[in-house]
């Protein structure tokens, strides 16, 4: 900053650039931690703010906000407060792609972050523009910003979401701005690139909302919500809530036709952006283009909160000129007289090339400085909150001179998001999807708890309240179970006649209780009554229980690969190795193993295009590393 | 890391008298123990370390003889690999190896990658630091082709059920996972009953290609060559020279050889089946006609053929009919008598021309690169013939194997009632299985494809 006069506006352990919900995570576990932590955000306004669909969870989302919860994070706390419906995903499938989704109220979300966040003791929240980062001898020192306010630093976590240089897209209309009509950060960017540092141009889209008193949603299908309500935090019992339903509607061919006539409208289609937006977001015309022998698509009408009438129209993202919206979206049976109260746009942004990043987060190229969020190429509230809060708590875990909290791919999904970015890169907005984790069975959302409390216990941002009721429902877990095998059951009148009731095969020879709830038919509450001693139990114990045991031979299995996987996943590479140097590495494996500098072998053995061949050779020169050290000492 | 016990042939196959089957690890003195019967009954775990026990292999499942052998157990660490270590010495010849490796393998060892067991003699201290770069140069030097060279020594055949069986499957497992991903897009369900029928489908493709992949077959059948050309050509001399025996007869009589001969060489490793035929040509003689029509018969079934022109005289109709019914094949063309006043013109067939090898059977010209062109046909290559093709092959059917297990358990899992993300467990273990076979990855190509094929996505 050239002209402004900058003074001194503090001076902090961490700093965290954005408060969307990379940054809100990431800012309340650095304070949680004990660090005296600053937000700086373009509006205190939009703080958490959810710019595109109204609501949180859903396949592969819905486990990464449970391990946020697990972990100590705020996320599932702001859902179940904001959460105006609730659903279950997949019910007909087995528990471990069970997924919850809620829609949620967004000014009740962002107004129950902001408390959370004003709360909290060790943070501060500002409003204002970062513009540059302050880079001393390869460590961050300081954050510069638009008013001259500087704040000295010994960490920061950049979250800048789709802020940076981010560029409005509507038919020809194209203006610098940022999302939900708000600025843009324009300055930034220079910055990260002055510092070397590798950046992007991504793009995402989101519908028109409209005026409900303007469709008519007794013409659509209405989509209610659950009768339970599963809360997303471990530490909330029930939500109450009387649920909001939404409503399903389809484009037809008059939708179709009008985009088909309007497509050279369209920047995208008229090669007007260069960013690369996400597949499984397509825009409408996208999907008319695409997949044009289909006669029509789904539309979800949401509605954005409980307090005002914009409805979200969900799966009808456009980039076309409003005026074209405005004819596409009268050809739904039910918005035929719709008035549009705001638009649909698509929004272009910088992001940096996540494989610049260490799997802590942190940038290879520069100390204590971290990323999370859309900023490293992801898509999403969830994904950008479990980043927020893995950089979070490693800021702090390096100032700490602690480890780095890493999850594996075998632990959590956070793991698997962070190490696909890191390892893999990406090339368009990465979604979260269950088929992505290799280890599905084991990353339920059920066991998010009894997977990762502990470690965020240890790393010290689970509360002592949180971890006595985790452990108190891990004792009642292990107690029934070792109940359950105990006791055995005998073949009399009263249990076969059970048996032929339950339709399950009779008993021959005695067997026991945990065996028996081995066969799918039978249930932990049928054998009730033939359980004469059974104690209280906890619905959600028993939930455990049973999937542990009719799981079980699938979870061996799975456990028996991530055996296999753990043995690559922690022989460590030295941080200071030289690819060059490694004889017998083709040249493509060294070029991929400098720019990824992988800290494992099994990290190694996932980038694309280092061979078997070359972990191999990696595997005896770290042997023969090892052992020249040796014979030095 | 080493956990898991691997075996390999540590002689050339195929080669010499004796053939030595090297097992090492962990288990290596349990897994030998099962399928070892010694001469004097008693079990190898009760035998001496470091003696050579006279016995038989015996497959435990077929109660059938593999082969007679001396086994030597060698306790760790004191051997190779500081590992435990069993040898098995053999018969010499691939057959005999490849049963034994074939045992093992279902008792639960592995086929050791190349150098490994030197990188495990490595790893476990055993080789001194100097010889480290020598490891690393072993390691990387053939495998880093491996998937390229194991699928191309594939027979087209092969590799094709192969790539469309993985295509079934990950149109199987694009669907599920896209309803498991997307539950509430209008994609059709993926049922229970519908991966119960595809599931039985892919199976029984499974037990074909296993069938054909038995890699037993090509050695002890070899691969199908068959001699063409007109008569007096010199396919006859050729066979000859090939086997180096005088078994068909050889004259200057045009349809001498009124039938096919078949006759087995092993030719530096690459073994052949060679047919000699009947010379093809126009013909009266209805004996002879027999003769002409069972040679242009084998066409379809050889592997490879081996097409002799006369160089001292003028292309006839003949060898015209003979090039296009051998159009598709993979065929070596040789142009022999060139010791004689060259008369022959190729003005049609220029990549006859470019392609045909010179040679003299009778003057023993040329004939070098005719064993070089065969061997080069078949391993693409890796000119120095070892054991390649026989582990890669190996390799592949038991890969298969273990794919086809998977499947099957998918089937069972339906029968216990388990849910979608189960099968699809026991759907990704059968793809990765075929992954390690054709080199692909899996989760990468399973997003395009669900990107690609399904419309969904808010």
């Amino acid at each position: 900053m050239k002209d402004i006069k900058r003074f001194i506006a503090g001076s902090y352990d961490v700093v965290v650039i954005g408060a969307g919900h990379a940054g809100c995570e990431a800012a309340l576990a650095a304070a949680r931690m004990g660090k005296k932590t600053v937000m700086i955000t373009l509006s205190l306004d939009s703080l958490a703010m959810m710019p595109c669909n109204p609501s949180i969870g859903g396949t592969g989302k819905g486990h990464i906000v449970k391990e946020i919860d697990a972990l100590g994070g705020q996320m599932a706390f702001a859902t179940d407060k904001a959460m105006i419906q609730f659903k279950l995903l997949n019910t007909s499938k087995g528990p471990a792609v069970h997924s919850s989704r809620a829609q949620t109220d967004k000014r009740i979300y962002h107004v129950a972050m902001k408390q959370a966040i004003e709360d909290e003791y060790n943070l501060d929240l500002v409003q204002n523009e970062a513009t540059e980062i302050d880079v001393v001898d390869g460590k961050i020192v300081g954050i510069n910003t638009k008013t001259g306010a500087y704040f000295e630093t010994k960490s920061a976590i950049l979250c800048t979401g789709t802020y940076l240089k981010g560029k409005i897209y509507m038919g020809e209309v194209v203006y610098e701005g940022g999302p939900g009509g708000l600025f843009p950060a324009n300055e930034l960017s220079a910055s990260l690139i002055e510092n070397d540092i590798v950046l992007k141009r991504f793009k995402t889209g989101t519908p028109a909302r409209v005026h409900r008193d303007t469709i008519d949603l007794d013409k659509m299908e209405i989509q209610n919500g659950d009768p339970e309500i599963i809360p997303f935090s471990f530490m909330n019992d029930k939500v109450e809530v009387d649920q909001i339903p939404c409503h399903l509607c389809y484009t037809n061919a008059k939708t179709h036709e009008i985009i088909m006539d309007n497509l050279s409208r369209s920047p995208l289609y008229a090669g007007k952006m260069e960013g690369v937006g996400p597949r499984y977001c397509p825009s409408m015309e996208d999907k008319v283009v695409k997949f044009s022998d289909k006669p029509k698509h789904q539309v979800f009408v949401e509605p954005e909160g409980l307090d005002t009438k914009e409805m979200y129209i969900q799966g009808f993202s456009t980039s076309l000129p409003e005026e074209i919206q405005i004819a596409m979206y009268r050809t739904i049976e039910g918005m035929e007289n719709c008035k549009i109260m705001r638009p649909a746009y698509a929004i272009e942004y910088d992001c940096i090339d996540p494989t610049q990043l260490k799997r802590s987060l942190e940038i290879k190229s520069i100390e204590n400085l971290f990323f999370a969020g859309q900023i490293n190429g992801s898509s999403g509230y969830e994904e950008a909150a479990g980043q927020g809060l893995v950089a979070g708590l490693n800021a702090v875990l390096k100032l700490n001179g602690k480890e780095a909290l890493i999850l594996d791919r075998s632990e959590a999904y956070i793991g698997v998001l962070i190490d696909d970015l890191v390892t893999k890169g990406t090339n368009e907005p990465y979604r979260m999807m269950t088929s992505r984790a290799e280890y599905r069975l084991v990353l339920r959302q059920d066991n998010a708890d009894l997977r990762l409390t502990e470690k965020g216990y240890a790393a010290g941002l689970v509360t002592q309240e949180r971890y006595k009721k985790f452990i108190q429902k891990k004792n009642a877990i292990d107690t029934e179970v070792s109940r359950l095998k105990k006791i055995m059951v005998t073949p009399n009148a009263q249990v076969q006649a059970l048996f032929e009731k339950l339709k399950t095969v009779p008993l021959k020879a005695p067997m026991s209780m945990y065996e028996l709830l081995r066969r799918p038919e039978v249930s932990y509450d049928d054998l009730k009554e033939i359980d004469k001693n059974r104690p209280e139990v906890d619905k959600v114990v028993i939930r455990q229980i049973e999937i542990q045991i009719k799981y079980e031979g699938y979870i061996k299995k799975q456990f028996k690969q991530i055996e296999q996987f753990k043995r690559m996943e922690y022989k460590n590479i030295p941080e200071n190795i030289e690819y060059e140097e490694v004889k017998g590495l083709r040249i493509e494996a060294k070029q991929k193993l400098s720019k990824i500098r992988p800290d494992s072998l099994g990290q190694a053995s996932r980038i694309s295009g280092v061979s078997p061949a070359d972990v191999n050779v990696l595997v005896i020169y770290l042997e023969q590393q090892k052992r020249m050290k040796k014979e030095d000492e | 890391m080493n956990t898991d016990t691997i075996a390999a042939s540590a002689t050339y196959p195929g080669m010499s008298g004796i053939g030595i089957v090297r097992v090492s690890g962990k288990n290596a003195v349990s897994i030998v123990n099962d399928i070892f019967k010694s001469k004097n009954g008693k079990k190898l775990v009760d035998l001496k370390n470091r003696m050579m026990y006279y016995g038989w292999i015996v497959d435990p499942d077929t109660d059938k003889v593999a082969d007679e052998v001396l086994v030597v157990s060698m306790k760790a660490p004191n051997t190779f690999t500081k590992e435990d270590v069993v040898e098995i010495n053999c018969h010499g010849g691939i057959v005999s190896v490849e049963m034994i490796l074939n045992i093992l393998m279902s008792k639960g060892a592995r086929l050791a990658e190349r150098g490994e067991f030197t990188k495990r003699a490595f790893l476990n201290g055993r080789l001194d630091l100097t010889q480290a770069e020598a490891v690393m140069d072993l390691v990387s030097s053939k495998t880093r082709n491996s998937f390229d060279l194991s699928m191309r020594q594939l027979e087209g055949r092969l590799s094709k059920e192969i790539k469309d069986i993985r295509s079934s499957l990950m149109d199987l497992t694009s669907q599920i996972e896209v309803n498991i991903d997307f539950p509430e897009y209008d994609e059709e369900e993926m049922t229970i009953e519908n991966i119960k029928n595809i599931s039985r489908e892919i199976l029984k493709r499974f037990d074909k290609l296993i069938k054909s992949a038995d890699t037993g077959k090509i050695y002890k059948e070899g691969i199908k060559t068959l001699i063409l050309g007109k008569p007096n050509v010199g396919k006859s001399s050729l066979m000859n020279y090939l086997l180096n025996e005088n078994r068909a007869i050889v004259t200057e009589i045009p349809g001498t050889t009124r039938d096919t001969i078949e006759e087995f060489v092993n030719l530096a490793g690459v073994p052949l089946k060679i047919i000699d035929t009947a010379g093809i040509r126009y013909t009266d003689d209805e004996v002879e006609k027999i003769g002409v029509k069972k040679a242009l018969d084998k066409i379809d079934e050889a592997d490879l053929i081996l097409m002799i022109f006369d160089a001292s005289k003028d292309l006839e109709g003949e060898d015209i009919m003979i090039i296009k019914e051998i159009q598709n094949k993979k065929v070596i063309y040789l142009l022999n008598k060139t010791d004689l006043q060259e008369k022959i013109d190729f003005e049609n067939f220029q990549k006859i021309k470019e392609d045909i090898i010179k040679v003299s059977i009778k003057g023993n010209k040329g004939l070098e690169s005719i064993e070089n062109k065969i061997k080069e046909e078949f391993l693409k290559g890796a000119l120095d013939v070892d054991d390649d093709v026989i582990v890669s092959n190996m390799r592949h059917k038991h890969l298969l194997e273990k794919s086809k297990k998977s499947m099957e358990d998918v089937l069972e899992s339906i029968e216990n009632s388990l849910t979608l993300e189960c099968l699809e467990v026991d759907i990704m273990n059968s793809l990765e299985f075929l992954g390690e076979i054709t080199g692909e990855s899996i989760r990468d190509d399973l997003m395009d494809k669900i990107f690609a094929e399904f419309c969904i996505g808010k």
